[in-house]
């Protein structure tokens, strides 16, 4: 019985920690070019919605998964032009932006409330399948979550080994560094808003397309601000949020698990477990915690003039 | 990565960098006043002065951070326009701040890797290091290119930001008070670096006020004084005497012809401090082992250089820094644990260093922040209103009795002129008739006749039996008004007499750190 | 043109004509953009907002209902704003709300036999202790200089609801429940009472008297000026004595119990018994509210009663046009769109 629940928990963990990791690596990369984005949970609906859209209107869940991305880095340079260019509060902007996220994915999705489609077809990694001690379902999954760790790495290699990277996480800290040593402040945190848009969107298209194969309106069930808890509670860094998501993702599935085992533990009790880890974690590291977020963050830059 | 790394070529025998007539002037004040000046090249050139000199702004007009009113800058004979930064980088010249522009979350290799010149998209780490620790053994700058620059000691970020600018191909760095973050030993490599710099053909500007350093390692010497050149002397040719003389002029004294106040010497202490120390502010110098008494009736002022430890010994005594060692007494009392609130309601006043970041709230009205700073005296009915008319009629009353006209009481606070905001502090902390008053540079950047007002002021209630504590940086200031004097160096009090015991030499000397006069 | 404005604003009517002004200004650009999102979704925006106009403000029961929508959403405004004066963000008005409500269900499903006079001021006080606890929680974390507020309350936010399913779904949850889980029903005295026949209830009384409260404890008293103080530069008011700290955690204290209040009144008036995910994010709009009205009290009660205009609007659409309540979403967000671009004319002092 337990062996049934210990695979029900990974294979849980897998599926629902990989919407938490794309959406907590693209909070990562504004994050550490100095913005703070609490619109992801608009972000997120907005790519569940166009990317289930675009699936039942084509039948082609590749295309819905590519609408979502860029429909998702598009709607974020609102959030980038109000922040960037306009020097508007970031929280606001953030919240601003989840409200409109919130209201039109249901205008996107109301028609399409309750069809069913074909979605992201699962692939087994050959080989390891055929262990005698795995079930069919254990190592099948999409296309997206097998691309899900590479791309952290993906994004990991991009912040910490290349010159645009370094251009980044500089503005992150401080603008007026990055300034003084000639970097374009303000390109750079689009570029890094759009990046962080895309990822967030093409975490909406998986919970869509690939999780839940139906569309419902809030469908994300704050998934967008577990993702902002996430960044912190891997300290800004992209391999780090791998385990945090798997974590977190883990928190998520155990209650199904154990719901569905019939065992007493309250759902609800276990479903808190992201936030107060989160809060717990930020109370212990609160003197070393203030060296690892970016140095910047949040704070509205208004340039050299 | 830049190609003449082995040194700087040493073309002709004209100067590296020549400033002709630069003037800048910032709002009332002439930072610098016509000023030559000659960098040769592989030379070591001191620019010694008192704060306020002229020193920093000449040099960040050379970077490009300011611009002059008038003057040309020439670089290897040629006129150069330095609008930014990036031209002076361009030009290579390098300047190393007080403050620090690495970013400390990011490693050695990444700080230095941004001033580059020539970054690739994907930088070869591997090589990079190389060079960094290449240059480093060369001219004595060791550090690991993959630490982070926080866990650094000042002493190894200072060499990080030397190695930017050599990496970024600088022939010319210019230093600002670089040793004032220092241990004496870091001191000791500091100048090591700069001979080894001087003979591959670099020139080294750097600024500082402490002579004892600038006789150590210097090849020219050059004085300024409010904003003007006083002299350039070589090494050979200059004695402490001489530089002491071109840096501090003797001027008339103060004109303050109030009567002398017959301290009684029996009365008991406002103020004692024993061997108090603290923590510093970022970047400074904490107090070490302070004793200090200061008695009814007496001025007691601090001389020193900005940054060793003025501001920390008045916070202290204010209750916003802790003791964390020594014991203080306060109008006879242990106030070692006092808070902020509690020591100012015993009857302490203060003047701060910076009146709107420190003392005022900027938006509000002069009658806001008056109100604000008599806390519980205008609250009626359990603090459920407040009596704005009392606190109108003290305001009044207070600017009245210290002849400084009428108020503006609507006014915010971010509106009035620095003498204005000065009259509303020293109206609002002396209207509350304390009885030790600690005031930071109470007349920096006032008017003449605002400046003179305060200093009335100051006497005045010393007259009438209040304690003051006067930090300045003005000796004729200090002169003037203190019944003793104090200097304080590096958080310590280096000596103590009566303004009449000790000339300006001396007081010169121990400021500036140099041996004992 | 600003400079000119700027130079108009004499006396204290100009400075009401404009701010008037620029909150119609804004109105109509975001009713515009709305209706532009209307017509893309295929509605009639001129019939929608038609139908808006006549079934919320028309007629009495739709007022009422604009009214009782109004009345949480102005207490979590005032639970953002009282803490914006020291420049502390509230962003946990949720959360808040929610723990108002679950320890005034508590008090009312333990203590069913006493009389009314007693019930509902003793749920009054648990609401608000309920939801001031939860703050302040975030206070002391935030005085301390461990976690910074906007974070924690924003976590917290999502902890609060947890918490009220657990017992709701747990050993609260009632025998005789319908289709979903709820607690027991509130005893009859345990209900907030209602004014006359319609469903506006004392809820209002509190909304009204918290934001008088508000408005005088922060420009009238000596509190309001050391708050505003620290809010105006806390290095000054560390040196003047205020208890910086101290004030971070009352004060935070205070506005979770005014956003608890809300949560109370919500289950206490409207519901009768503690049901899981009851708001609709009434915390996040009371920051947009307050937000929007810079933290003026006339400014947050205009904006309280415009979004519980559009608020009634939604389900007016939803129900005569087919479109989905959450669309008001679009509408808050073109509002905050526009005030957050900073056009020219919305310029204001930072009070």
């Amino acid at each position: 019985m337990t062996w049934t629940l210990i695979r029900g928990v990974a294979s849980g963990c897998i599926l629902f920690g990989v919407p938490l990791l794309y959406a907590t690596l693209g909070e990562v990369i504004g994050q550490r070019a100095g913005m703070v984005n609490l619109g992801l949970e608009g972000i997120l609906l907005v790519g569940a919605s166009v990317g289930f859209a675009v699936t039942a209107e084509t039948g082609n869940p590749f295309l819905g998964v590519a609408m979502a991305m860029l429909a998702g880095g598009v709607f974020n340079l609102l959030y980038a032009y109000l922040v960037v260019t306009r020097r508007a509060n970031q929280l606001a902007s953030g919240l601003a932006l989840m409200f409109l996220g919130i209201g039109l994915s249901a205008l996107i999705g109301k028609a399409y409330i309750g069809k069913r489609i074909v979605g992201l077809a699962r692939y087994q990694i050959p080989g390891l399948a055929q262990l005698p001690w795995v079930t069919k379902t254990m190592f099948s999954y999409d296309v997206l979550v097998y691309l899900s760790v590479p791309v952290a790495v993906v994004v990991w290699w991009a912040l910490f080994r290349t010159r645009w990277g370094l251009s980044l996480r500089t503005v992150g800290e401080s603008p007026t560094a990055a300034y003084a040593a000639g970097r374009r402040v303000d390109l750079l945190r689009y570029q890094a808003q759009f990046l962080n848009g895309c990822l967030a969107g093409l975490a909406g298209a998986h919970l869509s397309l690939a999780l839940a194969m139906a569309w419902t309106e809030g469908m994300t069930g704050g998934r967008g601000f577990i993702a902002v808890a996430l960044v912190i509670f891997s300290r800004w860094h992209p391999l780090r949020a791998i385990v945090g998501a798997v974590l977190f993702g883990g928190a998520v599935t155990l209650q199904l698990q154990l719901q569905a085992q019939g065992t007493r533990i309250s759902p609800f009790l276990l479903n808190m477990i992201p936030y107060v880890l989160t809060l717990g974690v930020l109370v212990l590291w609160a003197g070393s915690r203030r060296s690892a977020a970016p140095g910047g963050l949040g704070r509205v830059y208004y340039g050299e003039d | 990565m830049p190609k003449t790394l082995g040194g700087v070529d040493s073309t002709d025998g004209g100067p590296l960098i020549s400033l002709r007539g630069i003037s800048k002037r910032f709002g009332s004040v002439q930072a610098n006043d016509a000023v030559d000046l000659d960098i040769r090249r592989g030379e070591i050139h001191a620019l010694l002065g008192e704060n306020g000199a002229g020193k920093s702004t000449l040099m960040k007009i050379l970077y490009g951070f300011y611009h002059a009113d008038q003057g040309e800058i020439l670089v290897d004979g040629k006129p150069e326009a330095i609008r930014s930064p990036l031209d002076a980088r361009r030009l290579r010249i390098g300047m190393v701040f007080q403050t620090f522009t690495l970013v400390p979350a990011l490693t050695v290799a990444e700080n230095i890797s941004l001033y580059l010149p020539d970054l690739p998209r994907i930088p070869r780490r591997r090589k990079i290091a190389e060079r960094i620790r290449e240059v480093s053994a060369r001219y004595g700058l060791d550090v690991d290119p993959e630490a982070l620059v926080r866990d650094l000691c000042i002493g190894d970020q200072q060499k990080v930001e030397v190695l930017k600018l050599l990496l970024a191909d600088a022939r010319m760095l210019i230093f600002d008070e670089a040793t004032r973050v220092l241990a004496p030993h870091e001191i000791e490599s500091l100048f090591d670096v700069f001979g080894k710099l001087r003979a591959s053909g670099y020139s080294i500007v750097f600024i500082t006020h402490k002579m004892r350093e600038v006789l150590a390692c210097a090849d020219r010497i050059t004085v300024m004084r409010r904003g003007r050149v006083a002299g350039t002397l070589s090494r050979g040719a200059a004695t402490e005497k001489d530089l002491v003389a071109l840096m501090f002029e003797a001027a008339a004294p103060i004109d303050v012809s109030l009567p002398e106040c017959q301290q009684d010497e029996a009365a008991a202490p406002l103020l004692e401090l024993h061997r108090v120390t603290s923590k510093a502010h970022a970047g400074q110098t904490g107090v070490k082992d302070i004793d200090l008494t200061l008695r009814p009736g007496e001025i007691v002022g601090v001389a020193g250089v900005s940054g060793n430890g003025q501001r920390e010994l008045a916070d202290v005594i204010l209750g916003l820094l802790p003791c964390q060692a020594g014991r203080k007494v306060l109008f006879g009392e242990d106030a070692t644990r006092w808070s902020a609130g509690r020591i100012r309601r015993s009857g302490v006043g203060f003047i701060p260093e910076e009146p709107l970041a420190m003392g005022a709230v900027p938006w509000m009205t002069l009658l806001q922040n008056a109100a604000l700073g008599n806390l519980g005296k205008y609250s009626r009915r359990g603090g459920l209103t407040m009596d704005w008319a009392a606190a109108r009629a003290d305001v009044e009353h207070s600017y009245a009795a210290l002849g400084f006209g009428e108020p503006a009481v609507y006014a915010q606070a971010r509106t009035l002129s620095g003498g204005n905001l000065q009259r509303a502090v020293l109206a609002r902390e002396l209207g509350r008739q304390p009885r030790l008053v600690v005031a930071s540079y109470p007349t920096r950047g006032l008017d003449v006749v605002s400046a003179t007002s305060a200093r009335r002021l100051l006497i005045a209630i010393r007259n009438e039996g209040a304690g003051v504590l006067l930090v300045s940086e003005d000796l004729d200031e200090l002169y003037g008004l203190s019944d003793r004097l104090i200097v304080l160096f590096d958080g310590r009090i280096v000596r103590t007499a009566a303004p009449n015991g000790i000339c300006r030499e001396e007081i010169g000397h121990l400021m500036t750190g140099s041996c004992d006069a | 043109m600003r400079s000119a404005l700027a130079g108009a604003a004499g006396g204290a009517r100009r400075v009401w004509a404009l701010a008037a002004a620029r909150y119609a200004i804004i109105l109509v650009i975001a009713l515009a953009a709305y209706a532009a999102v209307l017509l893309v979704a295929g509605k009639d925006p001129i019939k929608a907002y038609v139908d808006i106009v006549n079934i919320t403000l028309g007629t009495s029961n739709g007022l009422s209902e604009v009214i009782v929508r109004m009345i949480p959403l102005l207490l979590t405004a005032i639970a953002v704003a009282l803490p914006s004066r020291l420049g502390l963000i509230n962003v946990g008005g949720e959360g808040q709300l929610y723990m108002g409500a679950w320890l005034a269900t508590w008090g009312a499903i333990t203590f069913t036999s006493l009389p009314a006079g007693v019930f509902i001021p003793l749920l009054v006080v648990l609401g608000f202790v309920g939801g001031g606890s939860w703050a302040a929680i975030a206070g002391l974390l935030r005085a301390k200089g461990w976690v910074n507020e906007t974070i924690s309350t924003l976590l917290m936010n999502y902890i609060a609801p947890l918490i009220v399913g657990y017992f709701v779904y747990g050993t609260w949850r009632s025998a005789d429940s319908s289709a979903y889980p709820q607690s027991a029903a509130f005893p009859a005295a345990a209900r907030l009472p209602r004014f006359g026949d319609t469903r506006i209830h004392l809820g209002l009384l509190l909304a009204l008297v918290a934001l008088a409260a508000y408005w005088f404890v922060v420009y009238r008293t000596e509190w309001g000026l050391k708050m505003r103080a620290i809010g105006g530069n806390p290095e000054a008011a560390r040196r003047l004595g205020i208890r910086v700290g101290l004030t971070m955690v009352v004060v935070l204290f205070v506005a979770g119990g005014v956003a608890g209040l809300a949560g109370m009144a919500e289950v206490s008036a409207l519901y009768g018994r503690l049901r899981a995910g009851f708001s609709p994010g009434y915390g996040f709009v009371g920051f947009m509210i307050s937000w929007l009205a810079g933290g003026s009290p006339l400014g947050m009660l205009a904006m309280s009663f415009l979004l519980a205009v559009v608020f009634s609007g939604g389900s007016v659409l939803q129900l005569t046009q087919g479109v989905p309540f959450a669309a008001v979403n679009v509408l808050m967000a073109i509002i905050l769109f526009v005030v957050l671009v900073q056009p020219h004319f919305w310029k204001r002092r930072k009070a």
